[in-house]
């Protein structure tokens, strides 16, 4: 976006995308502020991704730089896999929101700050020296002073308001600038404020006054000399709807479980990023669903395999501290051979870490995490709407090959959200249950499927089928429990076969390019969008380089080895500190397999990428 | 609501119906085999289909209770038992569900999970088994063990205070409490009937003998010698008698229990404190379940039996309510429920 001052008329330039970021207080409504935006574009046509970044405090102490909650929108008329690198217009509305998200601006973007908040006070609290209004900090970027505060007491004159919620309007006008500056319409947020106040008209008019005032303000200032217009993108045709990865993880389990004719069963344990799974699933009992808030991470999972032995969906979520503790129940489940979805929304660690930062290094204890020969299914989604295809999958894996799952998204995912062509479930795969047979009228607890080897699943109150399983090696076949060696054996590594024919039913890998040979690019998991831009834009430039992504971490797809087979180098880009590389080296030794990391708790950038790619390019 | 569960119509069961072909492998002499006993002596009194049994357990020598019964059984983790037992009754009410633990299993490793439990009120019924020692360990003390316990991890004697289940199942709100010995496979029967029959956890205390790593644990109220003068039968409805030829009694003077003679100092039987089990108000039933040696004998049988709402239920309940006025009745409904738009 390159804007040209033309003093005296407003122009409109077109654009191909943009990025907006809203900062400020954690109690100023930027992420409501940000997702109105988002919804208003999506309407309009754009394709976009947005991503919310804020405080693990609830509310920090007001105007300090750990208080300030963002959320960055990218919106356009093309593709768009992420919510960009750095803003075109970032909106602050305070010093240390500014502070705080200067480096993600643009330089020679727009910056449009609430100037009656950078009073001196404010400014100390926020750590700078001296005011960054006078002192030159912000010369590179195009600043809009505006009076945000004063002008939306201002518009809400006369009604019946305290000051608190007056100067809570104060995100809406900074929303109205915005939808001038990108000529959107004010209806849909219109529409949105009477719903939500609908109980209280004094505060639903003070929001549309405030909303309204941000706009004809912005029409009228000289600051703001052009408005820009982000045309409607080319989207597949369809009925869509915005959703963000943990509300399709959510959904995605809901749809798994009405696929299968079963209830779903929730055991969870409040822990960021992941509760909004809980509270979603919370909403929905009447479709089947049973939450149940348990007293600990263990209890959680120890109730959803309970669950699953008497044949229900038993499912688990939490995030990297939790899955540490369900461990042991994980391992059990191994054992007893019972279907088990553990959703690890992935976060910064290790120990508490940085709760509501995103992070890719989950891998090793999902892989590896638990006691002894313990294998699981593990997958990973990469988009947030794609959460809800993996959050089914799990389901489908768990329930026909009797395992646990272990499903991967991160605080990424998690939060951002996107438009999404939703699925019927009709449309989806069917489930396919293995149902208990008996030999000789007897019945084998671990007889297995030849294809699967998944056993049957056997359930309490069914007659004539009554058996017991646990955590003590089995006897093949019989399920007795068994400490002969070589049973044991035998039996480990009937485990691991198990898992690893899941092979079988998984999609292959799809190469992203013409298979130059030269760089390939590998992802998994939530840095798709990231990745394949970068590439995308390299290889539009004639760059010889490729992409491939995983979602299927263990096993890993069958056709890998044979992609990667064909390239000089392998690039492995993950936000840790190469797990995935580390599991890739160990299972093909001899490729030329490096790694790039970041663990920053952040996602990667375009621009990093693009450089990184360039340099490997060139050696 | 009255303490009543459906009987479904089935044909008789009897004791070998639910003897499973394992062999059971506890110590020769230990309690655990007439607890076993006891059980598969109650479940066909209760009329209950084979195959809506299920015992649960974590991880100890009582944990290996499932195996030796002919019912559905899961051997689950060390206390984790009871998180275990609620995902399946939550999964399917019908079933009657069994949880097996021992007292480290319970109130050590497990504690969270066990308070929870009694506090949710999960229709399960929780038999503790209480040796007062860790067995399959090999003898180390355990959250039971009195002040003072040599064992192999502590050579100078325990200097821990020990938990007393009632306590805890009080503490968390439980409404069923029954106290039972191994010695005694009638009453304990007994006792897991009634036990079945409460909707609500029931938590049923069996003192239970370890006779390798704690011998004679309980013997101040199992002895032969013991039995008249330390062992208090308290029924629903009767006035708390006990000794040879009932003779002694409790009676309540001002906020303390006493033991006291019938004809010494003037006591007749109406001045003898008459059991109410099903009472709210925990307070005497904590007074009873505390009462022991040296002064004082042990109250055995169901102390406590209250009727509340259960887990389940309020589940049950919940859902219906919140169907009649669902706006989404399928995945698809979720699925376009909301803001949603077209691309043309």
């Amino acid at each position: 976006m390159d804007d040209t001052l033309v003093n005296g008329t407003k122009t409109t330039k077109e654009l191909e995308k943009v990025v907006i970021r809203f900062a400020g207080d954690s109690g100023d409504g930027m992420q409501l502020t940000g997702s109105q935006f988002s919804f208003t574009s999506a309407l309009w046509g754009n394709d976009l991704a947005t991503f919310p970044d804020f405080p693990a405090e609830i509310r920090a102490p007001q105007g300090t730089v750990e208080g300030v909650s963002g959320f960055q929108v990218q919106i356009g008329k093309i593709d768009i896999y992420t919510p960009g690198d750095q803003a075109d217009v970032l909106v602050a509305m305070n010093p240390a929101a500014l502070k705080s998200n200067l480096q993600f601006a643009r330089k020679g973007g727009n910056i449009i700050i609430d100037m009656d908040a950078f009073v001196e006070r404010n400014i100390e609290k926020a750590g700078f020296k001296t005011n960054p209004l006078e002192d030159g900090t912000l010369n590179d970027y195009n600043v809009v002073e505006a009076p945000i505060s004063s002008l939306t007491k201002a518009a809400l004159e006369g009604l019946q308001l305290d000051n608190k919620s007056i100067m809570r309007s104060k995100n809406m006008f900074a929303l109205g600038m915005m939808y001038w500056l990108f000529d959107r319409s004010l209806k849909e947020t219109e529409k949105y404020i009477e719903d939500k106040f609908r109980k209280t008209p004094a505060l639903a008019e003070g929001n549309k006054r405030a909303l309204n005032a941000g706009y004809h303000y912005a029409e009228t200032i000289e600051a703001l000399p052009a408005r820009y217009k982000v045309p409607p993108a080319a989207i597949e045709k369809g009925v869509y709807r915005h959703i963000s990865g943990n509300t399709a993880t959510a959904w995605g389990l809901i749809a798994a479980a009405e696929k299968l004719g079963k209830q779903l069963f929730l055991g969870s344990y409040p822990i960021t990023p992941a509760s909004d799974i809980l509270h979603e699933l919370s909403r929905h009992k009447n479709l089947g669903v049973i939450t149940m808030q348990a007293e600990d991470e263990i209890a959680a999972v120890c109730s959803a395999i309970g669950a699953s032995y008497a044949g229900q969906v038993g499912v688990t979520t939490s995030s990297g501290p939790g899955i540490a503790l369900k461990g042991e129940a994980i391992g059990l489940a191994v054992m007893a051979e019972v279907p088990l979805v553990v959703v690890d929304v992935q976060r910064g660690g290790p120990s508490t870490g940085l709760p509501t930062k995103t992070e890719q290094a989950d891998i090793n204890i999902a892989v590896y995490g638990r006691n002894s020969e313990s294998p699981a299914v593990v997958i990973a989604a990469s988009t947030p709407s794609n959460c809800f295809e993996f959050a089914y999958q799990a389901v489908k894996l768990a329930v026909e090959h009797m395992t646990p799952v272990i499903l991967l998204t991160d605080g990424y995912l998690a939060n951002g959200s996107e438009p999404w062509k939703y699925p019927k479930l009709a449309d989806l795969p069917p489930i396919k249950v293995n149902e208990p047979q008996k030999t000789n009228g007897t019945y084998y607890p671990y007889a297995r499927d030849p294809e699967t080897l998944a056993r049957a699943w056997a359930l309490p109150g069914t007659t004539g089928l009554e058996h017991r399983i646990g955590g003590l090696e089995k006897q093949d076949i019989t399920g007795n429990v068994s400490y002969d060696p070589q049973n044991h054996e035998k039996m480990v590594r009937t485990r691991a076969e198990k898992v690893s024919r899941v092979a079988n039913y998984i999609p292959e890998l799809e190469v992203i390019g013409k298979g130059d040979g030269k760089l390939l690019v590998v992802g998994w998991g939530g840095t798709y969008g990231g990745l394949l831009t970068s590439v995308k834009e390299l290889q539009l430039a004639n760059k010889k380089i490729d992409f491939v992504h995983f979602n299927y971490i263990n096993p890993l797809p069958k056709n890998t080895r044979q992609i990667f087979e064909k390239y000089d180098k392998i690039l492995v880009c993950e936000l840790n500190m190469g797990q995935f590389a580390s599991l890739l080296r160990s299972r093909f030794p001899g490729l030329n397999i490096l790694s790039y990391n970041k663990i920053q708790g952040q996602p990667f950038l375009v621009t990093e990428l693009k450089e990184v790619f360039i340099n490997h390019l060139k050696d | 609501m009255e303490n009543t569960v459906d009987i479904p119509q089935h044909k008789p069961l009897t004791k070998k119906d639910f003897e499973s072909d394992q062999l059971v492998r506890w110590c020769p002499g230990c309690g655990d085999y007439s607890i076993l006993s006891a059980m598969t002596n109650a479940l066909p009194q209760l009329n209950i289909p084979r195959e809506n049994v299920v015992f649960i357990s974590g991880i100890g020598c009582a944990a290996r209770f499932p195996y030796y019964m002919n019912t559905y059984g899961f051997h689950t983790i060390h206390g984790r038992g009871p998180a275990v037992a609620t995902g399946v009754k939550l999964a399917n009410p019908k079933l009657s569900v069994w949880e097996i633990q021992g007292d480290g299993d319970a109130m050590a490793i497990g504690g969270n999970h066990f308070i929870h439990a009694l506090r949710r009120n999960i229709d399960i019924n929780i038999i503790l088994f209480n040796n007062e020692i860790y067995g399959l360990t090999k003898g180390q003390y355990s959250p039971t063990s009195p002040t003072g316990l040599v064992t192999k991890s502590t050579p100078y004697g325990s200097i821990e205070r020990p938990f007393h289940a009632a306590e805890l199942v009080i503490g968390a709100q439980g409404t069923f409490y029954a106290r039972t010995i191994d010695t005694n496979p009638k009453l304990m029967a007994e006792i897991f009937v009634h036990a079945a029959k409460h909707v609500g956890t029931s938590l049923v205390e069996v003192l239970q003998n370890c006779v390798i790593f704690n011998d004679d644990a309980h013997a101040a109220v199992t002895a032969r010698e013991n039995r008249d003068d330390f062992q208090l039968h308290v029924k629903h409805g009767q006035p708390l008698l006990f000794g040879k030829d009932n003779k002694k009694g409790i009676r309540l003077n001002g906020l303390k229990l006493e033991v006291v003679t019938l004809g010494e100092n003037g006591v007749t039987e109406n001045d003898i404190l008459v059991h109410d089990a099903h009472t709210e108000d925990p307070t005497l039933h904590l007074m009873l379940a505390r009462l022991g040696p040296p002064h004082f004998p042990v109250a055995l049988g169901v102390i406590r039996e209250v009727r509340a709402k259960t887990y389940d239920e309020a589940i049950a309940e919940e859902r219906e309510k919140i169907s009649k006025n669902a706006r989404y009745h399928s995945v698809d409904d979720l699925l376009k429920s909301g803001e949603t738009w077209e691309i043309k």
